[in-house]
């Protein structure tokens, strides 16, 4: 009887023990499994703990297509029950503003007051697009470019001849 | 992107010589760069670097709009004409009749911008009126 006593009690210890740090053991075998998943598929953003074979992700993806396929792909690794999901997703950068482009009119004014002083250089605007002909000094073109850039025209055609 | 690339030492040039607000958006095979220099000599260089990558300006797919940020209201600008006087004008516009003249090299008081072409100026002799952004640099 009192052997019997011994042996159980010795259980009643050793077998949770076993128990949990075969369980532990496991866990640290899913991490590097799950780690290495993370970074073959490049995301770096995500962080994963796991216990008792539970995987909770967390951190940021960059898009729900890679947050749903990094949730499917950590559910496959061998030992894991469940794959807990608290990955945000990031949130898109704001569009950029529409280039804006000069009307005609503001274009056609601008032009003018820009080629004053290059009497050979012949301008025409047509909806946004300043087209250059006539001549011009090679010297001279870079300053009547750096002008009529800022006028925000959609396009410059150059078709000078530069002398 | 196919322009961003064909620009990208332009765009690293923007980056490092350090034009603040720095936009770069393509669009119906343009690129549109738009920012503020720090100097004039900075605008320059980044004139020198487009010039090189893109010879006399031939493509026609960059519009390339940035200022420079220290012609602010209140400072003085070099009147930069090739070697005439410059022009004081009534109004912004070359039809504006011609009230006074500004010298070749001649420093002169930023007084407020009317838009990136034209700015109302003021001679140390008291003259005051619009002046073609194009003649006035920037007293670096």
């Amino acid at each position: 009887m009192k052997k019997h006593l011994r042996l159980s009690i010795l259980l009643a210890f050793i077998l949770p023990w076993i128990a949990i740090s075969s369980c532990k053991e496991k866990d640290s075998k899913i991490q590097a499994a799950v780690e290495t998943e993370l970074k073959n598929s490049n995301m770096t953003g995500v962080l994963a703990s796991v216990k008792s074979g539970v995987v909770t992700l967390t951190g940021e993806c960059t898009n729900e297509t890679s947050r749903a396929s990094v949730e499917s792909a950590v559910g496959k690794i061998k030992g894991v029950k469940q794959v807990v999901n608290n990955c945000t997703v990031a949130a898109l950068p704001p569009a950029p503003a529409p280039v804006v482009i000069s009307g005609d009119e503001t274009l056609r004014s601008g032009v003018t007051d820009a080629t004053k002083d290059y009497p050979s250089v012949k301008a025409s605007v047509n909806d946004g697009v300043i087209t250059l002909t006539g001549d011009i000094k090679r010297a001279e073109l870079q300053k009547l470019m750096m002008t009529l850039h800022t006028l925000q025209p959609k396009k410059i055609e150059n078709k000078l001849t530069i002398k | 992107m196919a322009l961003q690339d064909k620009y990208k030492e332009l765009l690293d040039t923007a980056k490092s010589l350090g034009i603040s607000n720095l936009q770069a958006r393509e669009q119906s095979n343009v690129l549109y760069i738009d920012g503020e220099a720090p100097s004039g000599a900075a605008k320059d260089q980044l004139w020198n670097v487009y010039g090189k990558l893109d010879p006399d300006f031939r493509s026609g797919d960059v519009v390339m709009n940035v200022n420079v940020s220290t012609m602010v209201p209140g400072s003085k600008a070099v009147v930069t004409t090739e070697r005439s006087n410059l022009n004081i004008r009534k109004g912004p516009g070359t039809d504006q009749p011609i009230i006074g003249k500004a010298a070749h090299h001649e420093l002169v008081t930023l007084v407020s911008k009317t838009n990136d072409q034209w700015w109302l100026i003021r001679t140390d002799g008291g003259e005051e009126g619009y002046a073609t952004a194009q003649y006035l640099s920037p007293q670096n």
